[in-house]
């Protein structure tokens, strides 16, 4: 099934989508990415640099939340634009349950063109941890 | 104090040509736990991973002398892509960086990186990063 235009309105909200990061998805994720930094892998280092614990990449968070977009609109290449603010760390600490952050979206404009602008949220608690993340679609007419 | 201002607008040589396999793909999709069917074949990279290149790039360009960067202070803030087309598999990545902009915030500095990511002649992706160095503690 394809997401098309005349499926979808402003304010529409997208289905929600709460994951789970864990220390071993910061280990994938290091090794995908090849970020190495020891503040999303050394407890110690972390706190040394005045951290809390070990922090998840920005650019984890980041590509979790996009799938919000991507899960709507089935096809991941039909995004055209993303962009976020990195306002706050994931704090991820040695546990099996990890931390939960909860990614949204919504409708925000739907632009002459057919492409249509979605905006994200994602919150970590009662904080949130990507601001002014936005990202824009282009659907099947 | 802070970066270089006469540094605003250089171009970074372009990187060394990076091979998008299935293997690249597949990797970096598990690693963000994307179930989405379309990666299921390796065949197409999801939209954030251009940043396994680009970060490599600017890693250049924030050990570069000549900037005169605090590694050690800086913090990645913003991050936006625009998509000419998706990555694929086969793909030859080269990314040419730039210094877009340095400014002052507070006591901080913000730099913005502009990331042009090719396959061959062909742009695939635009990146800008921008960059948070923290200043000294007040």
């Amino acid at each position: 099934m394809t997401l098309k235009i005349s499926d979808i309105s402003v304010g529409m909200d997208l289905p929600a989508l709460d994951l789970t990061f864990t220390r071993a998805d910061l280990v994938a994720y290091a090794l995908a990415s090849g970020d190495l930094n020891p503040i999303h892998q050394d407890e110690a280092f972390a706190k040394s640099v005045g951290l809390p614990d070990v922090i998840a990449h920005g650019m984890l968070t980041m590509g979790r939340a996009i799938q919000v977009v991507t899960n709507w609109v089935g096809d991941p290449t039909a995004v055209i634009d993303y962009s976020v603010r990195m306002t706050r760390p994931v704090v991820v600490p040695d546990t099996a349950e990890g931390s939960v952050v909860s990614f949204t979206g919504k409708v925000a404009q739907i632009n002459d063109d057919g492409t249509v602008q979605v905006e994200l949220g994602a919150v970590f608690g009662d904080l949130k941890v990507l601001g002014l993340a936005k990202a824009t679609v282009r659907l099947a007419q | 104090m802070g970066m270089n201002r006469d540094m605003i607008g250089h171009v970074y040589p372009p990187s060394q040509p990076y091979l998008v396999t299935a293997e690249k793909i597949s990797a970096f999709v598990k690693a963000l736990g994307d179930t989405n069917p379309a990666y299921a074949d390796g065949t197409v990279a999801p939209p954030t991973f251009s940043i396994v290149v680009t970060m490599n790039a600017m890693d250049t360009a924030f050990h570069d002398p000549e900037l005169q960067l605090d590694y050690s202070r800086l913090v990645h803030s913003d991050q936006k892509f625009e998509y000419i087309r998706p990555i694929r598999v086969g793909d030859e990545l080269t990314v040419s960086a730039s210094v877009e902009e340095i400014k002052p915030l507070g006591t901080n500095e913000i730099a913005t990186f502009k990331t042009d990511v090719f396959s061959g002649d062909e742009l695939v992706v635009t990146g800008w990063s921008k960059i948070v160095v923290r200043g000294p503690e007040a």
